[in-house]
């Protein structure tokens, strides 16, 4: 029941926005539609509204280009078609710009890129990685190979553990194959649990899944490690998913983002929710 | 039929086939020792039927995945183990399947074996007995051979069910023919065809194998043959 009484409002949304949104160009007011089941990006709190980073960041955005946003939540399965049938205006939920996305929904300018980086064992010979913090484009290769060559001697017989499938094990594969031992894992969690047995003398994932990995039992004792890294395969972070025909909406949002993105509200937001900055490079 | 994409599928499916049949042999070894020291234990006059039996009924009971999971997972979480001289074997996802793979199935073996022995015809031992054997002689000579030719159509069920079983040592990051398809199926969304690859060799594995067995049994079972002029 919860579920139908939260899409009835969006329904309803959906019907009056409908006839406005295809013709005039005067937005007022966007819904905007996310899981809330992907913290700390969006969630339900106990009392069952909804809050994460997204959440503050797409107040902050609306009230920078005069809109009133709400939103409603959205199974994960069936988000874009909800989008494109005119249930909700947008989507905010963790979303990757993709290229296979591109192909049915349009996006606005990044708004967060987790960058990809390593976890290890507070008392690991690893805790101290060269370049640690440093964020390092794949996009640029000078930084890159500095990189590669900074890390190797650490790396050299190590054993690393990825999901297998992800952006970050493409990034092992493509460059550091040969270097250090790969395994891939299922799901990220049973890496993390490798790395707490010994198994594996570091992990790679992106900072936003280790942020809640670290504020787990037991994630006390690891740490962040090595470059930030970001660009390339890693692709260009997570944007607000609109439907193509809206090419004003994307204007407005992207314009708002774009300020609150230069005077480091996105910064504040993700130092609030994921301990981490994990605004995306302007 | 996208012939290219099958070709270079079996090409990555058969790097994993090593790996595969070194689980099965290896565990297969190591397990089929343990199965007969326990079905003998079962047998003998020592107090320890109990002993096996608890063995069976837990080994039996539970699933292979489980196992797994507890051996590599569970164990790896005490800092005890991970102290102890055990730990260079058990920290490796290798031995840890083995390990898994090899216990399982002695449990299935002990009871196969333990069947076999039953199936031994009392006179022939008494007659052995009477020709003064006993003891370990009386089972090298007698008892065993014949038993182990009882068991072997049952055991070479569980050997075929072994073969399959390794495709669970995915699970603790090996990489062997199911471990690739679930790889190559994550990256390219197509099932069907990267699972009826990885099929068609469990599948030509297990033909190798059971004519293997049948051989076997030919050999074990003399008396069977046709006359031969």
């Amino acid at each position: 029941m919860v579920k139908i009484s939260r899409l009835l409002p969006a329904l309803a949304v959906a019907v009056a926005l409908a006839v406005p949104a295809a013709q005039a160009k005067d937005w007022k007011k966007v819904v905007i539609a996310t899981e809330g089941a992907y913290a700390p990006y969006n969630m339900h709190a106990p009392d069952g509204k909804l809050i994460g980073f997204e959440i503050d960041l797409a107040l902050d955005v609306c009230k920078r280009v005069n809109l009133t946003c709400e939103f409603v939540a959205q199974d994960w399965n069936g988000i874009i078609p909800g989008l494109n049938a005119g249930k909700y205006d947008a989507i905010m939920s963790g979303m990757s710009i993709t290229a296979k996305r591109l192909e049915v929904i349009d996006f606005t300018r990044p708004y967060s890129n987790s960058p990809t980086t390593f976890a290890v064992m507070k008392e690991s010979p690893l805790a101290a990685m060269p370049d640690s913090g440093v964020r390092v484009s794949l996009d640029d290769k000078a930084a890159m190979d500095k990189a590669i060559k900074d890390l190797a001697p650490a790396l050299k017989g190590k054993v690393i553990g990825v999901q297998v499938s992800t952006i970050q094990a493409d990034l092992l594969n493509t460059y550091f194959k040969g270097v250090t031992e790969i395994r891939t894992y299922p799901t990220t969690e049973e890496h993390d649990l490798d790395l707490q047995a010994g198994r594996v003398d570091a992990a790679l994932a992106s900072t936003s899944y280790f942020a809640s990995t670290l504020s787990k039992p037991g994630g006390d004792q690891m740490k962040l490690s090595g470059p930030l890294f970001t660009g390339g395969l890693l692709g260009k972070g997570t944007g607000i998913g609109l439907r193509k025909s809206d090419a004003d909406l994307k204007a407005l949002l992207d314009k708002g983002l774009n300020e609150a993105l230069a005077d480091g509200t996105i910064k504040t937001l993700s130092l609030k929710w994921f301990k981490v900055d994990i605004s995306p490079p302007s | 039929m996208d012939f290219a994409f099958l070709i270079d599928t079996m090409q990555k499916l058969l790097a994993g086939v090593p790996l595969t049949l070194e689980l099965t042999f290896v565990s297969v070894a190591i397990g089929a020792a343990l199965a007969v020291l326990l079905a003998v234990l079962r047998a003998s006059f020592l107090p320890c039927e109990w002993l096996v039996r608890a063995y069976v009924f837990v080994l039996r009971g539970t699933p292979l995945l489980l196992q797994i999971f507890l051996i590599y997972y569970g164990i790896g979480q005490f800092a005890e183990v991970r102290n102890s001289f055990l730990w260079p074997f058990l920290r490796q996802p290798y031995w840890c399947a083995i390990l898994a793979l090899s216990l399982n199935t002695a449990a299935y073996g002990a009871e196969i074996i333990r069947g076999g022995l039953l199936a031994v015809p009392q006179g022939a031992a008494e007659a052995a007995r009477v020709s003064g054997m006993s003891g370990f002689l009386l089972y090298r000579r007698i008892i065993l051979p014949l038993a182990i030719r009882q068991a072997l159509p049952a055991y070479g069920n569980e050997l075929v069910i072994m073969v399959k079983s390794t495709s669970l040592a995915s699970i603790v990051t090996l990489m062997e023919v199911s471990g690739i398809s679930y790889a190559i199926i994550s990256e390219t969304y197509r099932a069907l065809e990267v699972f009826l690859c990885a099929g068609s060799i469990y599948l030509v594995i297990n033909f190798l194998l059971t004519r293997a067995i049948a051989q076997a049994e030919a050999w074990l079972n003399p008396h069977l043959r046709p006359a031969t002029s």
